[in-house]
């Protein structure tokens, strides 16, 4: 790597016109013919089954695990703690929970694995398997967790804590002409990829792992396997299958999930052991959404001008650190929204509980603090006797502005612009008037319409990215065509078609000879995790970078002349490919002036922010108390869209799920553990719910850090709706105390119904 | 992966009546088997015992979903939701069999789903059942002994208890013509539109002379151990004037009769609000004003 | 007395080939399809009859290949997502290339199924929403597979309703 090379940021630069087409997904005559291959579609001339013993308590110590009659446990693979060969830990940001447990803290932490080549003769087995369990008092929630009862973690249950402050917060309230109060609440969600998690493992006694599965961060797994057996990362393989879908769900998991695998294939002597989680299984153990508490007062002057902020932000971590400090700093660092708040406390806490280990779900932890923050300012501007529109657009953050991170906006960002497109859209002045009337009259039904601005930042938080040092690479193949190279996996947002419209465009080349070499970490370099919004922005970048040098290099060696065509390019490339390994990679480099002090949480916290503002137009019938949005509204700016369809794809779907979050999703638990977890008892809306939605992107003048100055949009749909739909159900209710999601029926009725008993 | 170890099921395929009725009488822990959108859901989820299954689909007898006789109408046990979907001469007498046949999951449950196997699954939550109760349904039941028939209203006696001896098949669903000129009621709340299990459940009708109510049927779902037919809000309506003051009391009546409890789908207090309102729904579009 | 059967000897047509299986008679046609014929299009999503991933047509219905039990299929015609295309892809699964209609993949191949059930016959519902609402899809939030359908239709001048 080179050192001294700097990143220029990108601005209003003439992107070729493949940039902006819609290329179709590369992959998808694969998925539209159903040949495309996930875990569970792979064949192995044979194979063992694997599943996994689970504890039944929630916190203590394994006494004993029996083995009930009646099975030939001789022809089991069975696996101990004890039979681990190397670590007993998941590695992740820090060491976490164990493979396998010999004390647990919640119910359904593995404890002890078993596999056999029958099904059948499996499934009984596992029911034959007592695990018996010393008990010990237990926590659930974050009440519990604060209140110090049961110390679990460190001194105070408190697994990372946060701090940004800005100004002098008791001046803005002390100068304020209306302060205000609130808790919000967010309960936990299910990513529901429709393909469960999956692994296929080969663990070679002799030291040698092989992994495929559904899978989001290769590398992770690699990193959380070699310590297990005591390889050298090498030594473990990790190749991504097609995944049927992920949402930050597959980011962290199949770390563990592919551990008990190899375990049992080790044990094994290295047979191949699949291990394909059910549904139920599925939702039982893996990591949600974390539920959240937030306490939020801010302060502001009678004309909406805002002055202070103060958030105690709270997250329910579970059992286990996992990913819950970045999943906390993110949701801080989104917890102010695009505003100018000159004072501001802003605190934030993730808290050990009993529960399921809470991890990765798009938006990570800013979905939570941008309810509370928007869905509060809706409450402000109703006391305030303001437009909640109006509210928000006396306070946008313009360039210059300062967020409470001491971060300077050097964007030319107009998010008046931005929220007037998608008012107009929604018709959002008429229908608000006119819906306040209509409820007056209508005791049946009452509609209500709302907003929501906001923005998500693209790539790992803070130095992040400078720690990953991510690497991309392009090279040509044999015959003519050029070949990317990333860890950078594909579950449905659309990478290949997104790195292929970018290589393309460098090397001036059609489409269709750019192949995506599919992750597999004995071939490609770690261009980091998919996740955190950064494949487009951070490795779109990496692989704009490494085309270009890969295009210098076939015009030099090959003797091409600028404007060339593409079928002389690729004579070229034959030519050269035929000599050597013809491969060019970039590495990660920090745009200039990007700083980032992790003591003080202040600085540059991201490089590159999308923004958005979503309205979202409901209705509640009063006689069964069923919320539902009628028609949707999101306008985005991400710098360039690379593919409209399939950025606009992402944006439906990301609004799909957080409707969901809004209204319908519920993740039930009882002693930790999601009791509802059954596909039938876990309510998704279906084409039946979906409104119409409308997405459009507008930009702002270019200037940016991402290819063609594109920008991250995977998370950002995640964050907005959810508050939207609750303001807009406040609205509707006509600004009852509305502040916890999902609002489901029966919630909107306990409160419809204790003011009808409080008017009566 | 299917939970249940498929090594503890057996099958037997009658391609006869009378051959099903002897393996029902003469051989143990018999369970017919007929679309399978719940057996089969029971059996993956290992929630069910050892048994061998009577497969039902091959029975010559039972191979027309419909016939027709004094005016009565005879589905066959293997008469799905999508047979009644699509017949219109049912749709045009029986219309709230096809509002109740659309929501039962979707097209791919309604193409196997039976209304027989809905029957004999008694859930409290079944989505066929009432408005069965709602036309007067009657269950017809075989055995190698004979045949009788039971009003469907009275066949439940307790959470998944049915006047059904082990050794009877149901062979037939018989419906009267519903009288002429009736309302007709059907809603059902779930957490979704479309493939959703039932929250509550509210389905009837009302036969009107004026602004005096004749008769009518008030069924409801999910608001007891079993499909229950109002009967005590049902004879408070009967003779009555359709007015405010008979709504309040046939309100007040229902409140006595239904018993929901809390569940993870939803709440005894939630569905006890949506039962009395939805009442309160059909009622007044009942009403004499509404028409 | 004849005894209950714990294997037997099936015969089905799949995408036009006929197949003879032998299986339990309470295997599921989604396991006969992946697992004893190869075809792994067909999905498992939840294995109970929700999400609809395992969408086939069994004698030109739509039904949910996980809970359809073997003894239930013998002599039945099955048509899977990997019969759709002939020589080339069938507008449906064109019009879902180019218009997004597909996204993770793991949902489309029911969905494929279910969309071209429906432009058959479209008088099968009300809408295309209440066609597709067994399909779940947790990538696009349905607007991609709307406007795929409906070009599907256009193509194939088929008349569906607005949703």
């Amino acid at each position: 790597m080179n050192t001294k090379e700097t990143l220029e940021p990108v601005e209003s630069e003439e992107a070729p016109p493949i940039i902006g087409e819609n290329l179709p997904r590369p992959e998808g005559i694969r998925k539209v013919c159903g040949t495309a291959l996930y875990a569970d579609d792979l064949k192995f001339d044979s194979c063992l089954f694997g599943r996994t013993v689970r504890s039944p308590a929630p916190r203590g110590r394994v006494r004993h695990i029996a083995f009930g009659e009646g099975i030939p446990w001789d022809e089991f693979v069975i696996v101990l703690p004890d039979d681990i060969p190397g670590e007993n830990a998941v590695t992740l940001i820090e060491k976490s929970q164990p493979f396998l447990a010999t004390s647990v803290r919640h119910i359904g932490e593995p404890v002890a694995l078993i596999a056999h080549h029958d099904r059948a003769l499996l499934n009984k087995a596992l029911k034959a398997i007592t695990v018996e369990i010393d008990e010990e008092p237990a926590i659930f929630s974050i009440e519990e967790a604060l209140e110090g009862k049961e110390i679990q973690y460190g001194r105070d249950n408190i697994f990372k804590e946060y701090r940004i402050t800005r100004g002098k917060l008791e001046e803005a309230f002390s100068e304020a002409d209306h302060v205000l109060e609130g808790v919000y609440e967010t309960g936990a969600q299910e990513q529901l990829y429709i393909e469960p998690q999956g692994v296929i493992a080969r663990a070679d006694p002799k030291g040698e792992v092989t992994i495929w599965g559904s899978i989001q961060c290769p590398f992770y797994v690699q990193k959380a396997l070699a310590p297990l057996f005591a390889l050298s990362p090498e030594k473990v393989r990790v190749i991504q299958t097609e995944t049927g879908g992920g949402f930050g769900g597959k980011e962290e998991y199949p770390n563990l999930l592919s551990g008990h695998a190899a375990l049992l294939s080790y044990r094994a002597g290295g047979a191949v052991v699949r291990m394909i989680y059910d549904r139920r299984e599925d939702l039982f153990v893996t990591p949600k959404r974390h539920p959240s508490r937030t306490r939020i007062k801010s302060a502001f002057r009678k004309d909406g001008t805002f002055l202070g902020l103060e958030v105690d932000f709270v997250l329910d971590g579970g059992a286990y650190p996992t990913l819950s400090s970045t999943v906390l700093s993110r949701g801080i660092l989104h917890s102010f929204g695009p505003y100018r708040i000159p004072h501001a406390d802003l605190r934030a806490r993730v808290v050990f509980t009993n529960s399921t280990p809470y991890g990765a779900f798009r938006g990570f932890g800013a979905p939570q603090s941008i309810f509370a923050l928007e869905l509060h300012l809706d409450r402000v501007a109703h006391e305030l006797g303001l437009d909640p529109a109006e509210l928000r657009r006396r306070n946008f953050v313009k360039k210059g502005d300062t967020f409470p991170t001491g971060q300077v906006i050097k964007e030319e960002i107009d998010l008046a612009l931005l929220m007037d497109t998608a008012l107009k859209k929604a018709d959002y002045a008429r229908k608000r008037k006119a819906y306040e009337e209509e409820n007056r009259k209508n005791p049946r039904v009452k509609r209500g319409i709302s907003l929501s601005v906001f923005f998500h930042g693209s790539g790992f938080t803070g130095s992040g990215e400078v720690m990953l040092g991510s690497k991309a690479a392009v090279r040509l193949l044999k015959d003519g065509s050029v070949e990317v190279l990333s860890a950078n996996v594909e579950f449905g947002q659309g990478t290949n078609a997104m790195f292929t419209q970018i290589t393309a465009a460098i090397l001036g080349i059609p489409p269709e000879w750019v192949r995506i070499h599919q992750p597999d970490t004995a071939v490609v370099p770690n261009s980091g995790p998919t996740v955190a919004s950064r494949t487009t922005m951070i490795v779109g970048r990496l692989v704009e970078r490494a085309a270009r040098r890969l295009r210098e290099r076939v015009l030099e060696e090959g003797g091409l002349s600028q404007g060339y065509t593409g079928e002389e390019f690729r004579e070229t490339a034959k030519r050269l490919a035929a000599r050597e390994e013809f491969r060019e990679e970039a590495q990660y480099v920090p745009p200039p002036d990007v700083h980032w002090d992790e003591q003080r949480y202040q600085g540059e916290a991201y490089s590159g922010y999308s923004w958005s503002c979503d309205v979202a137009d409901v209705e509640v019938d009063m006689t069964t108390f069923q919320a539902e949005v009628k028609h949707f509204v999101s306008v985005v700016e991400c710098g360039t869209v690379v593919n409209p369809i399939i950025a606009a794809g992402q944006i439906e779907g990301g609004i799909a799920q957080s409707i969901g979050y809004a209204l319908y999703e519920d993740v039930h638990t009882e002693r930790g553990v999601m009791v509802n977890n059954q596909y039938t008892n876990y309510i998704i809306p279906t084409t039946a719910d979906i409104p119409s939605i409308e997405v459009s992107f507008i930009r702002f003048p270019l200037c940016n850090y991402g290819p063609f100055a594109a920008k991250g949009i995977g998370e950002l749909p995640a964050d907005g709706p959810a508050p939207a739909v609750a303001a807009a159900v406040a609205h509707a209710l006509g600004y009852r105390y509305i502040n916890k999601i999902p609002l489901l029926p029966e919630r909107i009725a306990a409160v419809v119904l204790e003011e009808e008993e409080t008017a009566a | 992966m299917p939970e249940a170890s498929l090594l503890d099921f057996s099958v037997f395929n009658p391609r006869r009546l009378d051959e099903a009725l002897s393996l029902l009488a003469e051989e143990e822990n018999v369970v017919p088997l007929a679309g399978g959108t719940d057996l089969m859901v029971t059996l993956e989820t290992g929630n069910l015992s050892p048994c061998r299954f009577l497969n039902l689909m091959g029975i010559a007898e039972f191979q027309e979903p419909f016939s027709w006789c004094d005016g009565k109408l005879r589905m066959s046990p293997l008469c799905s939701y999508r047979d009644t979907r699509i017949d219109k001469d049912v749709a045009t007498r029986y219309p709230l069999l096809v509002r109740a046949a659309r929501e039962v999951g979707v097209l791919a449950i309604q193409s196997r789903g039976t209304w027989a196997g809905n029957i004999v699954n008694a859930s409290p939550a079944a989505d066929g059942v009432p408005v069965l109760m709602v036309y007067d349904a009657e269950v017809e039941l075989r055995s190698t002994s004979g045949t009788r028939t039971v009003p469907l209203c009275d066949f439940y006696r307790g959470y998944k208890e049915m006047d059904r001896a082990s050794d009877e098949l149901v062979t037939g669903i018989i419906l009267p013509p519903p009288p002429e000129d009736r309302i007709e009621y059907f809603r059902k709340v779930a957490p979704r539109r479309l493939q959703a299990i039932t929250k509550v459940l509210l389905t009837g009708y009302l036969l009107r002379s004026d602004d005096r109510i004749e008769d009518c049927r008030i069924v409801l779902g999910s608001v007891a151990p079993f499909t229950l037919r109002a009967r005590e809000t049902e004879s408070i309506l009967r003779g009555s004037v359709l007015d405010s003051e008979t709504i309040k009391a046939a309100r007040a009546a229902l409140q006595g009769e239904i018993s929901p409890i809390d569940d993870i789908r939803s709440t005894a207090m939630y569905r006890r609000n949506v039962a009395e309102r939805l009442l309160d729904e059909f009622l007044l579009s009942a009403s004499p004003e509404s028409h | 007395m004849t005894e209950p059967l714990d294997r037997m000897t099936l015969t089905l047509t799949v995408n036009g080939r006929t197949i003879k299986v032998a299986v339990h008679p309470m295997a599921r046609l989604l396991d006969i399809l992946r697992e004893e014929i190869g075809l792994t299009g067909t999905k498992e999503g939840c294995g109970e009859g929700e999400c609809g991933a395992c969408t086939v047509l069994m004698n030109g219905v739509p039904v949910l290949a996980c809970l359809t039990p073997a003894c239930q299929v013998d002599g039945a015609e099955v048509v899977t997502v990997e019969g759709l295309a002939k020589e080339t892809l069938h507008p449906i699964q064109q019009a879902f290339l180019e218009e997004g209609g597909a996204q993770c993949g793991i949902c489309t191949p029911g969905m494929l199924i279910s969309a071209f059930y429906y432009l058959e016959h479209p008088e099968c519902a009300e809408n295309l929403r209440e066609a597709l609402a067994g399909n779940q899809c947790r990538c696009t939030g349905y607007t991609k597979i709307f406007s795929s359908v409906r070009k599907a239709a256009e193509r194939l001048g088929k008349t569906i309703p607005e949703v």
